[in-house]
This record gives structure tokens, C-alpha cells and sequence, in this order.
């Protein structure tokens, strides 16, 4: 099945609908559909095999997607923030591309040496080519999507047409919004929450509310102005979100539905937004490019019950991803490959139709059995909760013993002196790498780094205690929330030397 | 087996499917109680809709069989989807929260 019948479908059955609204944009969903048609005979006269954008999204988001399926070549969204040399690098790693970008990046592309047209242009000319329609076999591959590249090259993620629409047909019912739902987009384009945003409201009925430079007081007028009842943000966003919320209190009663996602967010800001928002159900989405997006959900149900539990394992769940989608099977595997029972501590391993886990020029990275390792660490509870514990690859060794970051930082953002932390694992002669936190202190206090060291050692096993407590004024984090945690290990490093 | 992904229609009514999740059974999937073709293809002319096979189908439902067999409806229509005489099962979902 192509990601182009999605559209179809919606657009048979609310031609009328309104699909799309970006600043001054605003388009039905047959208009979308028509306009996606003229795109994919721009598309097929340039000769291209593939369709890059460089961009801020908006509606060329959705146009371009299903342009792309409809002219029958992959389309790949880039990192619009970055340098000349790194955009160049990723398009020449594409197969004879044409380039899509907004007006402002026009020229940091033009020396890449492929074809290349602007956003504006692009919608003109498809307002007057000649439309295409290709149908393309459900193993194509629809989306390349480029991982963020935080600790090594980026990888070319290939995302197949059946990747993509298992993934909305196994976790969206059709048509199931109400006429006038409304979801707000202001996650970024080359993001996997980018890509499936525009297929899953499309496919849902919601008009896509596109938010292209993320402000949060801009993010609560058009909840406001636009009527939106559901919103995704990564959180860096919540947490600018909840800033804006407690300096100048503003209802948003169209709001039912608020999902968080791509990184972990911190407990404390979980708790702050849901007492912000009484009203609002939250939603804790998680998922990975190479699994088209989400794999497990902690619902609103789930978030409420965790709040009001008296059972210590209810309540913990708060902390959880919850449980995965009906279409996804999951594993936590140890160290020998076997697979761990409820409680046990391993690798995550997930398989299901959206699950696709190859790259360009890498091939497939699946087990005989279709399993995809994720690299996560992770834990299932017995009622089938999902924790995840953060990446494998940040696991720090420390003489001989194997630390998640992942747990030292849920305890330590706990203490009310600590608004946000990280915990790396510099190399260090004695142990092989030792435990620094990396604290951002609550506005207005110096905590004393003895006490936080304490308060973590009080909670945790003597070996977890942070050898060294540094303070910065902020994380370095990638568009999406990640810390960046080399950054911050070379700096610790420099400053030993 | 006929492949996923193929697009199928009704020969005597306005449904059409596309096979999500194929399964030998559904070389003998039928709407309306006559065999449905491919969307490409002429439909005959002389088909009719049997009445037992007209309780119609749900435009972006999944219908499901017992073999795994899996189809969308993407076009909506009169006739009943069934693998001969047998009809398929709408597939129940539990209703997720938006997430994206």
C-alpha cells in the first residue's frame, strides 16, 4: 500500500475538510490532493529519483510527502539547521535528488551541485504541471530519514511505503476526528514525528495546524485561535510551555489531548504540567525513526491512575512509555541474547510491520526473526509497562560495573535545587570512566554538590554515587531534546587537563 | 497468493479494498457474494449483488478473516466482504490517543 492512497482516502471522504493551515496557507483536502498531484509531475519532469527538502515544513511537509509517493520516489527532509557542509554531505549522499528549500536556505544549498527549486516555486509549478500518479508497491521505499548523527555519522534510515502505512492503519482509525478537531504540528520536518504527524491527522480527519518556528506564547495563541485539541512537543517545549503557562496562567479549553515524546522528559516537569493542565489528557509517545514513529503509549488514563495510585508500582508507571501499540511485539534481551521475564533489566527488541530497520548502504540490521535491536535500555513491569533507560551506548563502565545515566538522572532531578541534569561517563585511568552529573540548578539557588551527591546516595547503591557534580547554565540539546552528551564529556575532559 | 498491497473492486458495487495482509483464502475474496478484481480490470457485466451478501461495509475499516487474511476498505459500498460463502469480521480497534 503507498502513503498516497492515505490521502485518497481522506480525500474522498472530506474533500471539503480543511487539511492544512500554515501562516497565510490554508487547504482543503482535495486541494491538498490536487496540489499533490501537480507536485508529482514537477517531480517526475525534473528526472529526479528522489525528493530532498530543506525547510521549515508547514505545508510543504504534507505536499511534499505525498508529491513524492505520487511521482514514485523516496523523499528525504533535512536538517535545515545545518551548516553548508553538513547539508551537502547528506544530499550527496541521496540518489540524483531535486532539491525542494524555503527562500532562506536557497543559497545554502545552490553550490551542492543538484537540481534545485524553491518552496514558492515548487507550489506554482504544481499548480500548472501536468499531474502523476504513480502507485507505488507497498516495499518501496517512501521516506529516507536521516538519524540526528548525536554520537556517530548520520545513518540513511529507509522507511518503506509499508512501514509507514502499517503504522497509521494498525494505531489511527480512519475518519475517527471530529469535524472540528484540530491537531497543532511544531515538531520539526526531518523529524519521524514530522513525517507521521502529516499522515496520522491526515488519515484521522484533524486539520494540521503547523506551528514552523517553535515560540511557546505563539504555541498557546493558536491553541487558542485555531481551536486545537491535540498538540505533540519534545521537551525543551513543554518545558518553555509550562514556563509561559506559570508566569501568565491562560485556559486552553479546546485542548484534550497533549502528547510529549522524543526524548525523556523529567518527572518534575511531568508533574507540573499535568497540575497546569488538569483538563488535558497527556499522552507519552515513544518510538524510533527506524519504527516509523510510536511503538508505546502511556495514555491519559494511564498518566491518571499513576497519579492517584497508592501502589508504589501503579504510581511509578508515570515514568513508564507505557504500553506498546497493538501492531508491535516487544523483548528485553540480555547480555547472552536470551529474553528477560518482567523486571529484568536488558536491550529492547521490537518487531512489527512499521519496524524497518535498514539503512542505505547498510542494509538490514533484523534478526532472522524480523526483531529489531533498539539499543534502548529497558524494563517491563508486570503489567506490561515499558521504561526505558536510555540509550545502551551511553551505559557507563565504571571499574567493572554497567551504570544507566538514565537511573542516577531520575533521582537526581528529584532534588528541588536540580531543574535539569545529564550524567556522562568521562575516561578516567583508575576506574575506566567515572560518573560526572552535569546539574542546571533551580533558578536562584548554588547547590552544595556534597548534598546532591548525598541525596543520590541515599536513594541508590554506594557505586552510583557521581564521582564529580559540575553546573552549567543549560543542556546542549539537538532540536528534539537529546542531550548532547559528547559535548559534554569533552568539555569535562578539557577542563581536567 | 495474491500480494500485499494489491488494489481490488467490487464487480457489483461501489466497494474497493487493498489487500493489507494476504493469506490464500482471499483468492476467493468476494463483495456483494461475487469474486472481486482487480481495480484495473473490467467488471463483468451481467454480475449482480445476491441479497444475502448486501449488509455493506465501512469505508477505512479493516476486515479480517480467520487464516490472518487482512483488507482496507477504501471505497465503501453495498456488498458484503466474505472468502466464499464466509463473511469477513470487522476487526475491532482499541481506540489509541493521538500521539503525533
Amino acid at each position: 500500500m503507498s502513503i498516497s492512497l492515505l490521502l485518497e482516502m481522506a480525500a474522498s471522504s472530506n474533500p471539503d475538510r480543511t487539511a492544512v493551515v500554515s501562516g497565510e496557507i490554508r487547504l482543503t483536502t482535495s486541494e491538498l490532493s490536487e496540489l499533490a498531484d501537480g507536485g508529482a509531475g514537477v517531480i517526475a519532469a525534473s528526472g529526479a529519483q528522489h525528493a530532498a527538502y530543506v525547510g521549515t515544513g508547514g505545508a510543504m511537509l504534507p505536499l511534499l510527502l505525498f508529491s513524492s509517493a505520487r511521482a514514485g520516489v523516496a523523499f528525504t527532509p533535512l536538517n535545515y539547521r545545518l551548516s553548508e557542509d553538513g547539508l551537502r554531505q547528506l544530499i550527496d549522499r541521496l540518489p540524483t535528488p531535486l532539491v525542494i528549500a524555503d527562500d532562506e536556505y536557497r543559497d545554502v544549498v545552490a553550490g551542492a551541485g543538484k537540481q534545485v527549486i524553491s518552496s514558492d516555486e515548487f507550489i506554482d509549478a504544481a499548480r500548472s504541471t501536468e499531474p502523476a500518479a504513480e502507485f507505488a508497491d507497498p516495499d518501496d521505499v517512501g521516506v529516507v530519514l536521516f538519524t540526528s548523527g548525536t554520537t556517530s555519522k548520520p545513518k540513511a534510515v529507509e522507511l518503506t511505503h509499508n512501514n509507514l502505512t502499517s503504522y497509521i492503519t494498525g494505531t489511527v482509525e480512519f475518519d475517527s476526528a471530529e469535524p472540528s478537531d484540530a491537531a497543532l504540528i511544531c515538531v520539526p520536518p526531518y523529524h519521524i514525528a514530522g513525517v507521521s504527524a502529516a499522515l496520522s491527522n491526515l488519515y484521522a480527519g484533524r486539520k494540521m495546524v503547523y506551528l514552523r518556528h517553535f515560540d511557546a506564547n505563539e504555541w498557546v495563541r493558536l491553541v487558542r485561535d485555531e481551536g486545537v485539541t491535540s498538540a505533540t512537543v519534545v521537551p525543551t517545549m513543554l518545558d518553555r510551555i509550562v514556563s509561559v503557562l506559570e508566569t501568565e496562567p491562560v485556559a486552553l479549553p479546546t485542548l484534550r489531548n497533549l502528547a510529549y515524546g522524543g526524548s525523556k522528559v523529567a518527572l518534575p516537569l511531568v508533574r507540573k504540567a499535568l497540575g497546569l493542565l488538569p483538563d488535558v489528557g497527556f499522552v507519552n509517545a515513544y518510538g524510533l525513526t527506524e519504527t516509523s514513529s510510536t511503538i508505546a503509549v502511556l495514555t491519559p488514563d494511564d498518566h491518571r491512575e499513576a497519579l492517584a495510585a497508592g501502589d508504589e508500582a501503579v504510581a511509578r508507571r508515570l515514568g513508564s512509555v507505557g504500553q506498546p501499540v497493538p501492531s508491535i511485539e516487544v523483548q528485553i534481551r540480555g547480555e547472552d541474547g536470551s529474553v528477560l521475564g518482567p523486571g529484568e533489566t536488558g536491550e529492547l527488541f521490537v518487531r512489527g510491520e512499521q519496524v524497518s530497520g535498514r539503512y542505505t548502504d547498510i542494509g538490514s540490521v533484523l534478526d532472522a526473526d524480523g526483531w529489531f535491536p533498539t539499543k534502548d535500555v529497558a524494563m517491563l513491569d508486570e503489567g506490561g509497562y515499558l521504561f526505558i533507560g536510555g540509550r545502551s551506548d551511553d551505559t557507563i563502565i565504571r571499574g567493572g560495573e554497567n551504570i544507566a545515566p538514565a537511573e542516577i538522572e531520575d533521582v537526581l532531578v528529584e532534588h528541588p535545587s536540580v531543574r535539569d541534569c545529564a550524567v556522562v561517563g568521562p575516561e578516567d585511568p583508575e576506574w575506566g570512566q567515572i560518573i560526572v552529573a552535569v546539574v542546571v540548578p533551580a533558578p536562584g539557588v548554588t547547590p552544595d554538590p556534597d548534598e546532591l551527591r548525598e541525596h543520590v546516595r541515599a536513594q541508590l547503591r554506594g557505586s552510583r554515587t557521581p564521582d564529580r557534580v559540575v553546573f552549567r547554565d543549560e543542556l546542549p540539546t539537538n532540536a528534539t531534546g537529546k542531550v548532547l552528551r559528547r559535548e559534554l564529556v569533552d568539555e569535562f575532559q578539557r577542563s581536567r587537563t | 497468493m495474491i500480494k500485499n498491497g494489491t488494489r481490488l473492486q467490487s464487480q457489483v458495487c461501489d466497494t474497493q479494498v487493498i489487500v493489507v495482509r494476504s493469506a490464500d483464502s482471499l483468492d476467493d475474496l468476494r463483495a456483494g457474494g461475487v469474486p472481486m478484481v482487480p481495480l484495473d480490470a473490467e467488471k463483468s457485466a451481467d454480475a449482480k449483488l445476491d441479497p444475502d451478501f448486501a449488509d455493506g461495509n465501512v469505508m477505512g475499516k479493516r476486515y479480517v478473516d480467520e487464516n490472518g487474511a487482512e483488507v482496507l476498505v477504501t471505497k465503501a459500498g453495498a456488498g458484503t466482504l466474505s472468502i466464499g460463502t464466509t463473511a469477513l469480521n470487522l476487526k475491532e480497534a482499541k481506540p489509541l490517543p493521538a500521539s503525533d
